[in-house]
């Protein structure tokens, strides 16, 4: 997604839509662990900052749930001047365990 | 068998009232045995929004704790005969009501009558959850508007959890009603749309209940809308919801007041 539409102001509508689908996958939170989010987003946050520059206000994390899978995706978009521009890390994890096998996408 | 239905949102001033109204006046107009039922303690408004505060002699607490019958505080509607009203307390406190004492309540209109619709009060607290509690179906009301939908996802939440439905381990039967749209801001892309909601809640649409006038007028005379101007674009909505609820299988055409093409442009298929 673009937050930045250069020369065209985006629609109201749809900043609502995406506001409300990140906070609602905060607060539903994930079933008896309803910190996980905010904890991984803390971690990787962290993790990624040792190497590039990175803003806080730039990072998405997002779950969701599935029957068998659920997909955890973590979106972090890094400035032009550090390499590579923008990275995007998948992590899949499995509806009840902890296991998290975190692979690389791009 | 007589089905109960909760009308809710978390959110104030959304149109659980008026939805709550208008609905029973449909499905009485329809021939069906309806007690609608305020819950909101100490702030009622179903008595005006439906004409009768003139009329209220004993409410739900007097029912639920056994002091009068069911049938002296039933309020018939002198334009259905087949609609009633059960008050809320306007003195009382509302710990007043109790587990126990809704139970009864609703196991005794469950034996005369094929709808009971409750309107919740607002928020999560007690009042709500014991309007929610003896559900077989839960109409969302829910406005096009973040702080709206928001509190709408906390409901569906709270239905899935502390509803007997729920405890049995059934599935709460629930559905989105989505009220005050407005589909020309909604085209240009300035208020949610319908399939942003629905996307968001993912629940079923049971009906799209546009802005218009009727619904203050309405109010003001003290009238459901489905009664005050039948023909009016509210009324049409909400007629279709109420067959919708019966079962049938009802185009999803958005009703307007203007020309049909907003109908053609809008139409959609009911989920």
């Amino acid at each position: 997604m673009n937050w930045f539409v250069p020369f065209r102001r985006r629609k109201s509508a749809s900043v609502a839509r995406e506001r409300l689908q990140i906070l609602l996958t905060h607060e539903r939170g994930t079933e008896g662990h309803a910190d996980l989010i905010p904890v991984l987003r803390e971690e990787v946050l962290a993790a990624v900052a040792r190497h590039v520059p990175v803003d806080v206000d730039k990072v998405q994390v997002k779950i969701e749930r599935g029957e068998a899978v659920s997909l955890l995706e973590i979106d972090i978009e890094l400035p032009c001047d550090a390499q590579p521009a923008k990275r995007r890390a998948v992590a899949r994890r499995a509806t009840r365990s902890q296991r998290l096998a975190v692979s690389q996408a791009h | 068998m007589a089905q109960v239905v909760v009308v809710t949102s978390g959110k104030g001033g959304v149109g659980k009232t008026t939805t709550t109204a208008a609905l029973g006046a449909a499905l009485a107009q329809e021939g069906q045995r309806v007690a609608v039922v305020d819950f909101d303690v100490g702030l009622r408004n179903l008595d005006l929004v439906l004409g009768a505060e003139r009329r209220v002699v004993y409410d739900l607490i007097y029912v639920s704790q056994g002091n009068v019958k069911l049938s002296q505080a039933l309020i018939r509607d002198k334009r259905l005969e087949t609609l009633y009203l059960l008050a809320a307390s306007q003195t009382r406190d509302k710990d007043a009501l109790t587990d126990e004492g809704v139970a009864k309540v609703m196991g005794e209109l469950r034996e005369s009558f094929d709808w009971i619709i409750c309107d919740s009060p607002a928020g999560i607290e007690r009042g709500a959850t014991l309007a929610m509690r003896h559900a077989d179906v839960a109409v969302v009301v829910t406005n096009p508007e973040v702080s709206s939908v928001r509190d709408s996802d906390r409901i569906v939440g709270l239905l899935d959890a502390k509803t007997d439905k729920a405890a049995r381990g059934e599935r709460m039967e629930k559905h989105l009603l989505l009220t005050r749209y407005d589909p020309v801001r909604a085209g240009r892309g300035d208020m949610l749309n319908v399939d942003d909601v629905i996307d968001i809640l993912s629940i079923p649409l049971l009906g799209i209940i546009p802005e218009s006038e009727e619904v203050l007028r309405a109010s003001n005379l003290g009238s459901p809308v489905t009664i005050s101007n039948t023909k009016s674009a509210p009324a049409r909505a909400y007629n279709d919801a109420a067959q919708r609820l019966m079962g049938a299988d009802v185009p999803m055409v958005f009703p307007s007041d203007r020309s049909g093409l907003f109908s053609k442009l809008f139409g959609r298929k009911a989920a």
